[in-house]
């Protein structure tokens, strides 16, 4: 009975969504970006979902979840750590920074801490380049942050 | 009547906005604006703010508090002007959330000696003691003074000059700029429409919707504007192949979906003065004939995106999009399409498909897109930057717009400048200026003094500059001439502490893991490409590899159908050309000049130097160094993974914690 009435609130929302769009043109990428907005991923569940709701194979649903990099297949963690990876930062230490949390956290870039606490991952660029390195906590931006610096800002996340 | 209505209560509107500009910026009450792009806030710009503002609640002093985008001195961020009534608008930098309370209390200084006042009169005091004095009063003021901000609208009592504290547009940084893009930029609250239209927004506008098509198109042609977003393609031929191309549903596509790494451009301008790029496609819809607009923009600029739709409800508000714009009878909106992370979606097929909802996969031209672009409709695309030109051409004329430039490259281009330089941040040049100029006049040289070692232009399809070519002019052609590209303007200066190899290694990387894979060449090429240039890092090099780098890189740079691929092997091309001893640095005498390849490397602690706090052994996170406190510690360089916490941990007073050239490899 729940998961039903879960369906249909799914329903109401992708048909919300879908407003914007004559016959659906184009919504696949919204639709996805809408999920994952609501879920934090996007499940193998919600790929069916999408590719039932929109009418497509859900291979292409999920060929295209998997091309952008903005859509996370695995559960992310409470707090959403993005290493910024442009060139400079980049050059100005961001790999070190990269490589130094994902050995504190005990997960390589792209995945979720154990206790479903962290989740590490790389963007290809915040556009904050001189200020780098860069990261950005929860959406929050840091910018010249050392080894040091980016240990005291988790340590002090609630 | 109907149309002289719309454009009275137009009219009315922008006087209205005029005079409340003014009173903003001249008037009787304080003003305090914040730099608040995503540059300022991760400098902690909004902490600085909110420390502000309640440092003047506190005092009673009653003024307002103005966000605005980036001025360009990313270096400087955050970056606060105050103006007090009667006195210019002075332009402070640096001022952090832990300095904020004490710069407050400067600027309004006499506030603090006359403790019987009531609060109110203390307020009033303040500010007339702040006012009385000129310039920046006390030295920490000075310190932190970069000038006088003047704008030409202010009255001439505002603009006065004073040695103490130049006008901002006498900065070494600012002063060789030609502001034509960023006009607006740091100047204007960015979500306050009636800012823009104050300071001319939507007059250009109003003078195209005048001009028949035809005639539009022409002034942009004479403007000789190019597509800034990489390519450089002619912006007054490409409209002009849309309009004539047949249909009645024609699409304009605005491109933000800066993905180069390194280049912050757009979303400067986005953050700063997104009206300019709502006007410039509102412009370009009307010499093309376009029914409908989209801007594809990349998820990763929440706040570019947040300004970008006020901005567009402000637009429909006032009537300058949606149905019969401003009385004439056109009809053209525009809605965001939100970019989902794939650089190759900056490629105008691929971006197309993906606002069709499908991968991003670039597709062979011809067709073009101005005959068969969005699904199947002429569509046009330009860039953000390029979009945000078209006022200014309209309004003071395409011959004035191509006096700066130089050769085929006309007009200005703006460029992110950053890297190893002193003032890194966003600026814009008449194209033609010398790499020099930017770097050492503009961007204040190498701090440091270290030298110059390279310049990376146009992001990971660019190329990589030897300092020998400083001369060299920041042009499409010349730029081409030498291998690289002029891109979307990013310009990363690197110093002697790089490494060429690693540094080509990591723009395959990029390349590689972006590549959508529809050319094989370009899928395969890359992979093989990093792989040999990881092997070169590693230490693992042959000299056979460099033929074979040439021969992929060739083949990948011919068999690939976008401009991914074509440009993917640039920076492999160019730093072997420019670099070649450095690679055989590597390859023969497995050794990496600039102590980065970590295979190549050890850290070891200097004897000398050494006072034995232990902040090393402490942030060594396997437990390879060893040592008493006060004694002389000691890396253990087979326990060590190179990681480079000690050196972060060793106080710069001692500066211990040393990279050496690793003894033996393989």
């Amino acid at each position: 009975m729940k998961k039903k009435a879960a369906k249909e609130a799914t329903e109401d929302e992708m048909q919300e969504i879908l407003k914007g769009f004559s016959s659906g043109k184009g919504a696949t990428i919204p639709l996805l970006q809408k999920v994952q907005e609501r879920d934090g991923y996007i499940s193998a569940e919600a790929v069916r979902e999408v590719a039932d709701f929109l009418e497509l194979p859900e291979s292409e649903v999920y060929g295209i979840a998997t091309f952008y990099s903005e859509f996370k297949l695995i559960k992310p963690g409470r707090h959403h750590v993005k290493i910024c990876m442009g060139t400079s930062c980049y050059l100005g230490g961001g790999k070190e920074l990269l490589d130094h949390l994902s050995r504190e956290l005990g997960i390589l870039p792209g995945r979720t801490t154990e206790d479903g606490e962290f989740s590490l991952e790389t963007v290809a660029c915040l556009g904050c380049c001189s200020k780098s390195p860069v990261m950005s906590v929860d959406g929050r931006i840091f910018g010249g942050v050392s080894l040091s610096s980016a240990d005291r800002i988790l340590a002090h996340l609630d | 009547m109907k149309i002289a209505s719309d454009s009275q209560r137009f009219a009315l509107f922008r006087e209205e906005a005029k005079s409340a500009w003014l009173e903003l910026i001249q008037g009787s009450r304080p003003l305090i604006c914040t730099g608040m792009s995503t540059c300022g806030i991760s400098a902690e710009a909004a902490n600085s703010k909110k420390v502000m503002e309640e440092e003047l609640r506190v005092k009673g002093i009653d003024a307002k508090s103005m966000n605005v985008g980036c001025l360009g001195l990313c270096y400087a961020e955050p970056l606060v002007y105050i103006k007090i009534p009667g006195k210019p608008m002075i332009c402070y930098g640096n001022i952090t959330p832990e300095i904020a309370p004490d710069f407050i209390n400067e600027v309004f200084a006499a506030g603090k000696t006359s403790e019987s006042e009531t609060s109110a009169a203390l307020a009033t005091s303040a500010v007339s003691a702040a006012s009385s004095s000129s310039g920046p009063s006390s030295e920490f003021l000075r310190e932190r003074c970069l000038g006088t901000l003047d704008l030409p609208e202010m009255e001439t009592k505002d603009r006065f000059e004073d040695p103490e504290s130049p006008s901002i547009w006498e900065h070494p940084m600012i002063k060789p700029q030609i502001r034509i893009a960023l006009r607006n930029c740091g100047i204007i609250d960015p979500e306050c429409v009636e800012h823009y239209i104050a300071r001319g927004g939507y007059t250009a506008l109003e003078k195209a919707l005048g001009m028949p098509p035809e005639k539009v198109i022409e002034e942009v042609k004479a403007s000789g504007l190019r597509g800034r977003g990489g390519a450089g393609f002619p912006t007054g031929m490409k409209w002009e192949f849309c309009r004539r191309s047949p249909g009645n549903e024609k699409f304009l596509i605005c491109n933000a979906d800066e993905g180069d790494p390194g280049a912050f451009m757009d979303r400067s301008i986005l953050e700063g003065d997104p009206h300019a790029v709502i006007e410039g496609m509102l412009i370009a819809a009307h010499a093309i004939g376009c029914t409908e607009g989209f801007i594809y923009c990349r998820a990763e600029y929440p706040l570019a995106l947040k300004r970008l739709d006020i901005a567009l409800q402000q637009a429909r508000d006032l009537g300058l999009l949606g149905r019969n714009i401003l009385g004439t009878g056109m009809n053209f909106d525009i809605s965001i399409k939100e970019g989902a992370g794939a650089f190759v979606c900056g490629e105008e097929t691929a971006l197309m498909a993906s606002i069709e909802g499908r991968r991003g996969m670039p597709r062979a031209r011809p067709p073009f897109p101005a005959n068969a672009g969005l699904w199947g409709k002429p569509t046009n695309i330009n860039n953000v930057e390029t979009l945000s030109n078209l006022s200014s051409i309209i309004n003071q004329g395409g011959s004035w717009y191509s006096k700066f430039g130089i050769g085929r490259s006309r007009g200005t281009k703006t460029l992110s400048l950053a890297g190893s330089v002193r003032r890194a941040g966003l600026i814009e040049v008449p194209l033609g200026m010398t790499l020099r100029e930017v770097i050492y006049g503009i961007g204040g040289g190498i701090p440091g003094d270290k030298a110059c070692k390279a310049i990376l232009t146009g992001g990971p399809s660019g190329g990589c500059l030897p300092a020998e070519f400083l001369d060299l002019p920041v042009d499409y052609e010349s730029l081409m001439e030498k291998g690289s590209i002029m891109g979307s303007g990013s310009m990363i200066v690197v110093d002697e502490d790089t490494c060429i190899v690693d540094t080509a290694r990591f723009f395959l990387t990029f390349t590689q893991s972006e590549s959508c894979g529809k050319c094989t060449p370009c899928r395969i090429g890359t992979r093989q490409m990093l792989a040999a240039l990881e092997k070169i890092c590693r230490g693992r090099g042959e000299t056979s590899d460099i033929p074979r780098l040439e021969k992929l890189a060739n083949t990948v740079r011919s068999g690939s159908l976008c401009g991914l691929g074509a440009g993917a092997p640039n920076p492999v091309l160019t730093t072997l050309k420019y670099f070649r001893s450095e690679y055989d640095l590597h390859i023969l005498e497995k050794r990496c000049p600039a102590m980065v390849c970590k295979d190549l490397i050890r850290y070891y602690i200097d004897e000398q130097k050494c006072h034995g706090c232990g902040l090393c052994k402490d942030s060594c996170p396997v437990g390879a160094i060893s040592g008493e406190k006060k004694a002389v510690h000691v890396i253990d360089g087979n326990a060590c993974i190179k990681c480079g916490a000690c050196l972060d941990a060793c106080p710069d007073k001692f500066k211990a914690v040393e990279k050496g050239a690793a003894q033996c490899v393989y």
